[in-house]
C-alpha cells in the first residue's frame, strides 16, 4: 500500500531536517511547513532528489495561531490524507534586555500555545481516520523547572503533559502519541554551549525519531540516558533544589 | 548565530591553534566575515582551514543536494556536502564522480578551493576540470557565479585557491558514466626508481588509474623499491557477485600512544604490504575498497598519536622528475624518517588554477610522523631539491612552508594575487596558512 506523507512542522530546524530524512528513507512522502520559504525549498529538493519521493512545502508560522485552521485544511487538501505528524518547532529565547516579557511569552505562545492549536486539529483528524500517530517534541528541560530556562522548561513541561493527555484521549481511537524528549542536540540552539561534549548528533535524533513509530514506548528520552539524568534531577527534594545552581 | 573558541587542526592533528569557529545551519547565513576562511570536513593536512585572527565558518551543515540531472550526468549541491553523499546519490543512477581523491569524507568546496586529484590524474586531470559552475559569496554578500566561461578569471583563481578568494557557496560538477561498482585491479612490482619510472611511463602498463606505491625504507640499489597498482571501472556485465569485502568497521582510539609508527613498525609494515599487494595480480573489488582504503578505519590519523604527523607532497615536471624523487628519496633515506605511505604518480596536463598545485611530472607523497623539530629542516632540504627541479609542494597538504620558497614555487602567484585583489581588496578571506604564506596581501 502507498504510504501516505507525513507532515513536518518546523521544518527546517535540524532535528527536523533529519527526521525528515529519516522517513523519507523509509519511503514516506513529507508536507514539509516552515516559516522560512526560501530554506524550506533547499530542504525539500534535497530530500527529493536523495529519497526519490514526493515533497510538499507550506508556509506554517506557529504563532500565527488564528491560520491553523486554514492551513491544516489545506495540507489534508493536498496530500489527501497523512499518515502522521511531527511537531518540532520550538524557540528557546536570546537574552534580550528590555524584552524580557516579550520574549517570554513567545517562548510560550510556539512552544506551547501554537503547538496545541495545531496538534489538536490533528488529533481531530487522525481520531477520525482511526489511525495515524502524532510525535511531539518536547526537552528534558520540561521535565523540572531550573532557574537558568524556567519559561522555556515550563512551556515544554506544559507540551509534556498536554501530549500525555492526548495519548489517553486517543488511545482509544487507535491513534498514537510519542513524546521526544531529547536532552542537548548539536542544533543551532546549542552550538557554542558549555555542555555541548554531551550533545547528541542531529542524525541520531532523527533516526530515533523515525524509528519510534515502529516501538511501543511513549515518552523517549534521546539518547536514552537523559531519563536517567533527569530521574535524578527530579528526585533532589526541592528544598535542597531551590538552592542549586543548575 | 552563535560561536565559540575552540582549538582546531587539520586531518593531521599539526598544527593545532585556538579559532573561533560560526556554524550557519541555512544558506543565506552563509556570508563572509572581517577575517575568514570556510572550512569543510577538515580533511587537508595543516592550516589551511585554521583562522586564528578571525572565524573559521563551517559549512558542513550546508550540505543540500540542489539539482541531478541524471540523464546528463550534471549535480548541484551546496559546497557542504560530502562526496560520500553524493556517491550515496549518483552511483545507483550508474554516475561516478569524475575525479576523486583518496577520502571520500572531504566537502565539495574543499575539493574545489584544494583543486585535488585523483589516480586518474595522467588522463582526466584534477577536480577544477570537471566543475561547470559554482556560486562564490564575497564581502558585503556579493554572490558570484563563476565559470570556464563566466567571470572565467575568478573560477581559476578560485580553482586550487585554497578558500582565499570568497566562499564557494554551491556548486555544479559533471559526473562520469559508471559501467560498473567494482574494480579490476592490477599490481606490478617493481625492483627500485628505474624500473617503477619505466613502468609508470609504458602505455602497455597503463590503466584508467595507475599510482605506485613505495617503500620508502629501502636503500641502495633498491632504492624506490615498489608497486604499481593500475585499475580500470569493470565493463557492465562482467561484474562478479562473490568479491571480497570489507564490512568491518575499525575505529582508532583518542588515546593512541606516541611512537607507535617508527622505524620498525614502518619496516614491518612495508614488507607486509609489499607482500600482500602482491599476492593476487589480478583482483576485483568494490569501488570504496579501490578509492578510499582508509576511510574504512574511522579516525586513523590518531595512529600517529598526539605529535600528529606531516604529509609532504610535491610534484617534478617531467624532465626532471627522475633525477628529483630520486634524490628526495636518498635524503629521506639518510635521514632516517620512516614514511608510511610512499606514493608516486604520474601527472597529466594542469589546468588554468592560477594556484592549482598539480602539473605535468611526477608526484610524490610522504606521510611522516612528527617527533621532532629536526623533521623541520629535513622538509627544508626536501624542498630546496624540489625547488631546483623546478617543482612545487601541495599547499592542502602544508603546514610548514616559507613564504618565499612558496612565490617561487608557485609562479603563477602575482596572476593569482591580482585576482585575489579585485575579488577581495580588503583580504577578508584569509587563514593561518595564508598568514604563514603571506599570501593576499
Amino acid at each position: 500500500m502507498e504510504k501516505k506523507p507525513i507532515l513536518i512542522l518546523g521544518a527546517t530546524s535540524s532535528i527536523a531536517q533529519a527526521s525528515a530524512a529519516a522517513f523519507a528513507r523509509r519511503g514516506y512522502p513529507l508536507y514539509l511547513a516552515a516559516r522560512d520559504q526560501e530554506e524550506l525549498t533547499r530542504i525539500a529538493t534535497d530530500l527529493s532528489i536523495r529519497y526519490e519521493i514526493p515533497i510538499f512545502c507550506g508556509y506554517f508560522d506557529a504563532e500565527a495561531i488564528s491560520v491553523h485552521q486554514a492551513f491544516f485544511t489545506k495540507v489534508l487538501t493536498e496530500t489527501q490524507g497523512l499518515s502522521g505528524v511531527v511537531q518540532v518547532f520550538g524557540y528557546l529565547s536570546a537574552t534580550a534586555p528590555g524584552k524580557q516579557q516579550e520574549e517570554d511569552l513567545k517562548t510560550i505562545t510556539i512552544n506551547f500555545t501554537g503547538a496545541v492549536s495545531l496538534l489538536n486539529l490533528c488529533a481531530d483528524y487522525f481520531a477520525q481516520q482511526q489511525t495515524g500517530f502524532i510525535i511531539g517534541v518536547s526537552s528534558v528541560a520540561g521535565d523540572r523547572g531550573r532557574q537558568s530556562n524556567y519559561i522555556y522548561g515550563a512551556a515544554k513541561g506544559a507540551l509534556s503533559l498536554y501530549l500525555q493527555g492526548l495519548r489517553n484521549k486517543l488511545y482509544s481511537q487507535n491513534v498514537r502519541v510519542i513524546t521526544i524528549k531529547p536532552g542537548f542536540v548539536d542544533t543551532r540552539m546549542m552550538f557554542g554551549r558549555p555542555g555541548i561534549f554531551l550533545a547528541a548528533s542531529p542524525d541520531y535524533i532523527g533516526e530515533r525519531i523515525a524509528r519510534s513509530i515502529k516501538t511501543q514506548r511513549d515518552i523517549i528520552y534521546l539518547p536514552g540516558f537523559w531519563r536517567y539524568i533527569m530521574l535524578i534531577i527530579k528526585l533532589i527534594p526541592e528544598k535542597i533544589f531551590k538552592r542549586l545552581n543548575l | 548565530m552563535t560561536n565559540t573558541i575552540q582549538p582546531l587542526s587539520g586531518w593531521n592533528h599539526y598544527p593545532i591553534q585556538p579559532c573561533k569557529i560560526i556554524r550557519p545551519e541555512r544558506y543565506r547565513e552563509l556570508q563572509a566575515q572581517p577575517s575568514c576562511i570556510a572550512r569543510g570536513q577538515g580533511r587537508s593536512y595543516g592550516d589551511a582551514a585554521l583562522n586564528t585572527k578571525g572565524a573559521v565558518l563551517l559549512t558542513e551543515r550546508l550540505n543540500r543536494l540542489l539539482a541531478f540531472d541524471k540523464h546528463a550526468g550534471i549535480l548541484q549541491a551546496e559546497a557542504g556536502i560530502t562526496l560520500a553523499e553524493i556517491l550515496a546519490v549518483i552511483v545507483p543512477h550508474g554516475w561516478f564522480l569524475s575525479v576523486t581523491p583518496g577520502t571520500q569524507f572531504t566537502s565539495l568546496g574543499g575539493c574545489i578551493a584544494a583543486d585535488v586529484h585523483g589516480k586518474n590524474h595522467h588522463h582526466a586531470g584534477s577536480f577544477g576540470n570537471f566543475i561547470l559552475n559554482f556560486e562564490l559569496i564575497l564581502a558585503g554578500n556579493t554572490r558570484l557565479i563563476c565559470s570556464p566561461t563566466e567571470n572565467a578569471d575568478a573560477f581559476w583563481a578560485t580553482i586550487g585557491g585554497m578558500g582565499l578568494t570568497g566562499i564557494i557557496g554551491t556548486a555544479t560538477i559533471k559526473l562520469m558514466p559508471l559501467p560498473s561498482t567494482q574494480m579490476a585491479v592490477k599490481s606490478i612490482a617493481a625492483a627500485n626508481l628505474e624500473q617503477i619510472f619505466t613502468l609508470l611511463a609504458d602505455p602497455v602498463y597503463d590503466d584508467t588509474y595507475t599510482v605506485a606505491w613505495i617503500d620508502t625504507l629501502a636503500t641502495g640499489s633498491n632504492l624506490g623499491k615498489g608497486i604499481i597498482m593500475t585499475a580500470h571501472h569493470l565493463p557492465a556485465g562482467e561484474s562478479i557477485t562473490t568479491v571480497k569485502t570489507f564490512n568491518r568497521k575499525l575505529t582508532i582510539p583518542t588515546i593512541c600512544p606516541d611512537g607507535l609508527l617508527n622505524k620498525y613498525t614502518s619496516k614491518l609494515f612495508n614488507a607486509f604490504y609489499y607482500r600482500q599487494q602482491l599476492r593476487n595480480t589480478i583482483t576485483i573489488v568494490n569501488y570504496p575498497q579501490y578509492f578510499y582504503p582508509l576511510d574504512s578505519i574511522a579516525h586513523w590519523n590518531r595512529l600517529y598519536g598526539k605529535k600528529g604527523f606531516v604529509q609532504y607532497q610535491c610534484v617534478i615536471p617531467e624532465q626532471h622528475s627522475f633525477v628529483a624523487i630520486k634524490a628526495l628519496l636518498e635524503k629521506l633515506t639518510q635521514a632516517g624518517y620512516p614514511s608510511f605511505l610512499g606514493v608516486l604518480k604520474r601527472f597529466g596536463a594542469s589546468n588554468p588554477g592560477l594556484l592549482s598545485f598539480p602539473m605535468s611530472g611526477y608526484t610524490l607523497a610522504l606521510d611522516i610522523p612528527l617527533k621532532d623539530q629536526a623533521l623541520f629542516h629535513l622538509l627544508d632540504a626536501l624542498d630546496a631539491i624540489v625547488l631546483q627541479y623546478a617543482g612545487r609542494v601541495y599547499l592542502a597538504k602544508d603546514a610548514r612552508l616559507k613564504p618565499d620558497i612558496f612565490r617561487a614555487m608557485y609562479p603563477n602567484y602575482p596572476h593569482w594575487l591580482k585576482q585575489k585583489q579585485l575579488l577581495d581588496p580588503e583580504n577578508h578571506f584569509t587563514s593561518s596558512l595564508a598568514e604563514r604564506l603571506q599570501i593576499g596581501y
